[in-house]
């Protein structure tokens, strides 16, 4: 009986990969365990080891192949004593029929489509402007490579960034460009090197300081909030903590819950902090170059989910887009959805399907939690009197309690209809995929919720 | 219990048994100047504190005095300093004007940090100070930051990290030394000993009493030095800073030391016996051994030290003086220098 090699997912959030070389040929013998070919990911490469004995009867990807669907079969091999060019077995018939193998769109939770063009706010980018198409990943690699090269005070830190390439993969390169003064490998210890990052920023250096993911920044709060956050009101405004805070945020998938959670709210709590996240490519770069170029400690808020996913980025020497500003992402006049970072995929899709029953929603990314541009969601709620705040985090004391409080302090008597809030729900994250699913927000939440506010 | 502990671990501990190497006349005055300036300072704070004129919590150095001067005597320009709460000293031995510590002790707009910051958060990029830190052992992940700005700059200078031996136990302090030797990082860690983490004896929080070994385990060398004597202190301090400057490392002091007065002005200070206190006070005070020594050496007459013990005062009573009379902050200020 014949099996197929299938393209395996080599890291939660993988959804197809390069494959890179076969290290077997059609007549190899094969047993479990033997690498029989490298797969290079958005992250790394990585072997493939086959689970099945027998004899390689088939390639069916060729080496060098890119962007091949996780689930894909790739090869064949035939059982002992079976003939070795045998025909390859009927993809159609024998691939698994997990969602990722299908031509369907991915699930809710895992948007790989790029963000609109219509994305960009006009008055950042001059009309005309050379547009690129590059992932998020990219962008925010750019971005400190080109803060590096206009500054030599500025300098990355944080567990893998350097000889590793990043965890994933977001400093690609930049060892190789500017050293290892500059592009530094820590150890595994969260609060030291946070400590070592804001004394470095006290005397005025520009640490860029990579978490691996956000969640490992509870070993380091005190340093982030008791030093970066405060020194310059406590010193009187004399000694300042120029430091970016950066790494991804929020749920991956399928990485349960001391791995899966949002500190949006948390960190937006903290006088003397801004928090960024960004939602696209293009936002991703303006902002991280501000945050860089800020006088204050910034939170940058990633996703690793939209890593990689692809933006239009202006191709300019000076893309900078302001911290504290919203962007309308879409215009609409009947609903406002406001969200960020990974937020806003559910609002993008949410109002393409309210679109399709004449509902037109106004998207607002927020981009900036703190400091919030309250101003920006006030305009709408003028124009559509309803708004639904849409965020993967936990409802309580959340950042959508707070654009909703700001509503109501700011235009009350604008409203048609309460706030509603969709949020990722009051538990932990689970690790079963139907139940992580249940966990986050989804499309049509966000349709119900704007539907609710519309009473229809 | 604990001064017999104590007693014991000194006597087999790397502590020299010869007498220091002496100071010249100038740095034994210098010293002899700072330490009271920094004893007649923190008297002048308890004092106002117990008029309310100081609130929250006041950590006085009274007792330690010699450290901080000793570690002075070496360190050169452009050395930075940071340490924990009990800061005052700190402060004055970089040379930081005392009516604007003082004034920042009242919470007044004249005040180091205008006010804003009080006694465990005061700054000063002009004389290389990094604060005044309220969270213990927090000081010592940020000394390791400087000490990685100094060897990204190549600028030549070691960053001192005082920390006490409560701090000594938390855990940022070893990823710290972790990183700094890894790297080699120019830093001096000053373990001030002075036995108590606020009412917690040495003997009953620490496994390791000999804190110049705490660093073991990294490679870093460390020196268990007496506290109390100035040139104690800056011989041993000579060497740490040469070790750092010279691209070696990191170096760990142990200042084994004492503060006469509670760990805050609330703190009756029942864990140990009044004639515990006593003791050091007669037999080991810092200042009473440098005018003692330089009485008997006939380096200066006692009319000399009167001068400077009365200069010393007119400077402490100006600052409080200052103080008490210096506006609070304006209103406005609640809500500037939040984000620069």
């Amino acid at each position: 009986m014949a099996t197929n090699i299938l393209m395996p997912a080599l890291s939660p959030t993988m959804e197809q990969g390069k494959l890179a070389k076969w290290l077997k040929k059609v007549g190899d013998k094969i047993k479990s365990g033997d690498v029989i070919a490298e797969i290079e990911t958005d992250k790394a490469t990585m072997e493939v080891e086959a689970v099945d004995e027998g004899v390689l009867s088939s390639i069916l990807v060729a080496d060098g192949t890119e962007n091949v669907a996780v689930n894909t079969p790739i090869g064949v091999i035939a059982g002992e004593g079976e003939d070795a060019s045998a025909a390859p077995v009927q993809v159609a018939s024998a691939a698994p029929s997990t969602p990722a193998a299908t031509p369907e769109p991915a699930p809710a939770v895992v948007h790989t489509a790029p963000v609109h063009a219509q994305a960009h706010a006009v008055e950042e980018i001059p009309a005309g402007t050379e547009m690129v198409l590059i992932t998020m990943r990219e962008a925010l690699r750019d971005a400190m490579a080109e803060e590096m090269r206009r500054d030599d005070n500025v300098f990355v830190m944080g567990e893998e960034v350097a000889e590793y390439q990043g965890a994933y993969k977001v400093t690609q390169g930049l060892l190789q460009e500017f050293g290892p003064r500059r592009v530094v490998d820590t150890p595994i210890t969260e609060h030291g090197f946070t400590g070592v990052g804001v004394g470095a920023a006290m005397t005025g250096l520009r640490p860029i300081v990579e978490f691996m993911t956000w969640n490992f920044s509870m070993q380091a709060m005190d340093q982030i909030v008791n030093s970066a956050a405060k020194t310059l009101y406590m010193s009187g405004g004399q000694m300042g903590c120029p430091i970016v805070f950066r790494g991804p945020n929020g749920a991956a998938a399928r990485v349960a819950a001391q791995h899966s959670q949002c500190y949006a709210a948390w960190y937006s709590q903290i006088p003397g902090l801004s928090v960024v996240m960004p939602s696209n490519a293009s936002d991703a770069k303006g902002l991280l170059k501000s945050a860089i170029r800020d006088n204050n400690p910034v939170i940058f808020l990633e996703n690793e989910i939209l890593y990689g996913q692809s933006g239009e980025v202006p191709k300019l020497d000076e893309f900078l887009i302001p911290i504290g500003k919203a962007r309308v992402h879409r215009a609409g006049k009947d609903v406002t959805l406001v969200s960020f970072g990974i937020g806003m995929t559910y609002c993008i899709k949410a109002a393409d399907e309210l679109a399709k029953e004449g509902v037109e929603a106004e998207i607002i990314d927020l981009r900036t939690i703190r400091p919030m541009d309250t101003e920006t969601v006030v305009r709408s709620i003028m124009k559509t009197g309803r708004c639904v705040a849409v965020e993967e985090g936990w409802p309580q004391s959340g950042v959508t309690a707070e654009i909703g409080m700001r509503i109501m302090e700011a235009a009350f008597d604008y409203l048609d209809a309460p706030v509603a809030r969709v949020t990722g729900k009051d538990v932990p994250m689970p690790y079963a995929a139907n139940l992580e699913k249940l966990a986050l927000p989804t499309v049509s939440d966000v349709v119900r919720a704007a539907k609710a506010v519309l009473y229809r | 219990m604990a001064i017999a502990a104590r007693a014991k671990s000194a006597k087999s501990a790397s502590v020299p048994a010869a007498a220091p190497p002496a100071l010249t006349r100038d740095q034994e005055i210098f010293a002899y100047r700072e330490m009271l300036l920094i004893r007649r300072f923190e008297e002048k704070a308890g004092q106002l504190y117990g008029m309310g004129l100081i609130g929250g919590f006041c950590h006085l150095y009274i007792g330690q005095e010699a450290v901080v001067v000793g570690m002075q005597l070496a360190m050169k320009k452009g050395d930075q300093m940071i340490t924990g709460y009990r800061d005052h000293g700190h402060m004055l031995a970089c040379g930081i004007d005392p009516k604007g510590v003082m004034a920042e002790l009242t919470g007044r707009r004249g005040g180091l940090s205008k006010g804003k910051g009080g006694s465990m958060h005061m700054f000063s990029k002009e004389k290389h100070f990094y604060g005044g830190h309220g969270i213990v052992g927090a000081q010592v992940s940020l000394g390791t930051g400087l000490a990685f700005a100094n060897a990204y700059r190549k600028n030549g200078s070691v960053s001192v990290a005082y920390f006490g031996d409560g701090a000594a136990n938390q855990g940022q302090v070893y990823e710290s030394f972790n990183i700094a030797e890894l790297w080699k990082l120019p830093v001096v860690f000053v373990i001030e000993n002075n036995r108590y983490a606020m009412g917690t004896a040495v003997t009953r929080a620490s496994a390791q009493q000999d804190f110049s070994r705490r660093g073991i385990s990294f490679n870093i060398p460390g020196e268990q030095v007496d506290g109390m004597d100035v040139r104690a202190v800056k011989a041993a301090a000579e060497k740490a800073l040469a070790w750092a400057r010279e691209g070696k490392g990191p170096f760990i002091l142990e200042m084994q030391t004492y503060r006469y007065r509670g760990h805050s002005m609330s703190d009756p200070a029942k864990y140990r016996t009044k004639e515990e206190v006593q003791k050091m006070r007669e037999e080991h005070d810092p200042i009473e051994q440098v005018s003692a020594r330089m009485l008997r050496e006939k380096r200066a007459k006692e009319d000399e030290l009167k001068a400077i013990d009365q200069t010393v005062r007119a400077i402490v009573n100006e600052a409080a003086e200052f103080a008490s009379h210096n506006p609070e902050p304006d209103v406005s200020e609640l809500w500037t220098d939040i984000l620069a």
